[in-house]
């Protein structure tokens, strides 16, 4: 009887912890490792991760964490992929709108960047 | 054991955080600055700010991408995390447009070690401030360590154990590992932690 009581705590346990409401995939790693090895985590690295989260979370049909899509936006723009950055800006815009002033602070530069050239 | 019982009943009858300003503030975004540390591993701040978002995304915040902003931070002339928690919240509200800003500073965050083993300890306490009105509208402090007691094995056992534990995790990696602990108890902690924000599906607020 008291394994069962055991059994069926751990099972709620675990049923809790896979009900998150965000799939997480690579991000948190990716920023551990961006500060801690950034050999492991060259922008070139996080994109082809990231990319693969975005297919992840797909199949399992979850949203992306907020700011995911502009932690990728970044990593294209240090890439100099600025149409890949600005559409990962504007991804993460349309997702969550409380990053406006944010991504629009960044969508903005390219304008400008764009205007000067 | 009737005073442990005791005791447990003392420590969950802990007065209910007053949430009155939290409710009036209304938060739907969370800006986390990198914490401040008093850990002498300079590595710490940046160590656990890699674990702080997700619990408190999904406790139903947006939160800014932290990397981001770290960055953003120092290119705007905030080299540390000290510096970052002096900016001007009215200019903070101006570039980046959070509703409330968490600081949160690490207590511990290691391991130390003892004669014959070693016990990694997270502690945090963290602040959300208003980015509207300056107030704070919430604030907690949390501790988690990986009560590394071996069992069994004799005295000798004890010590094999942890000296592989030594040689296995650097304290940086470990204390990785029981961050979690800490930020769960921080911000998920009943009637002391968070509300739940607006992406939550039971949002509170």
């Amino acid at each position: 009887m008291k394994n069962l009581f055991l059994i069926l705590i751990l099972l709620g346990l675990g049923s809790c912890a896979s009900q998150t409401i965000y799939y997480w995939g690579y991000y948190q790693d990716l920023l551990y490792d961006q500060y801690d090895t950034p050999g492991k985590a060259t922008p070139e690295i996080q994109v082809l991760k990231l990319e693969e989260d975005i297919e992840q979370a797909r199949s399992k049909n979850k949203p992306l964490p907020p700011g995911f899509y502009a932690h990728l936006g970044y990593q294209y723009l240090q890439m100099g992929r600025t149409a890949d950055a600005k559409e990962s800006f504007d991804a993460e815009r349309r997702q969550f709108p409380e990053s406006a002033v944010l991504m629009n602070r960044f969508t903005k530069k390219f304008k400008t960047k764009a205007k000067t050239k | 054991m009737k005073y442990l019982i005791f005791l447990f009943l003392v420590v969950s009858c802990a007065t209910p955080y007053n949430y009155e300003r939290f409710i009036a503030a209304k938060p739907r975004s969370i800006l986390i600055l990198p914490p401040m540390s008093n850990s002498t591993d300079v590595r710490a701040t940046y160590s656990y700010l890699s674990t702080v978002t997700q619990p408190v995304a999904e406790k139903g915040f947006y939160v800014f991408p932290v990397a981001l902003i770290d960055q953003m931070m120092k290119e705007n002339g905030l080299p540390s995390a000290n510096e970052m928690h002096q900016a001007s919240v009215k200019k903070i509200r101006e570039i980046i447009n959070p509703d409330a800003i968490l600081y949160l500073t690490l207590e511990n965050y290691g391991t130390s070690y003892v004669i014959i083993d070693s016990q990694t300890t997270v502690t945090v306490s963290g602040k959300l401030i208003s980015a509207v009105t300056g107030e704070v509208i919430w604030e907690g402090k949390a501790s988690a360590n990986d009560g590394s007691q071996s069992s069994g094995g004799g005295l000798a056992g004890v010590l094999i154990g942890a000296i592989i534990k030594q040689a296995v995790n650097s304290s940086l990696d470990q204390a990785r590992k029981v961050a979690p602990l800490a930020n769960q108890q921080l911000f998920y902690a009943d009637q002391q932690g968070l509300l739940n924000g607006p992406y939550h599906p039971q949002p509170q607020i």
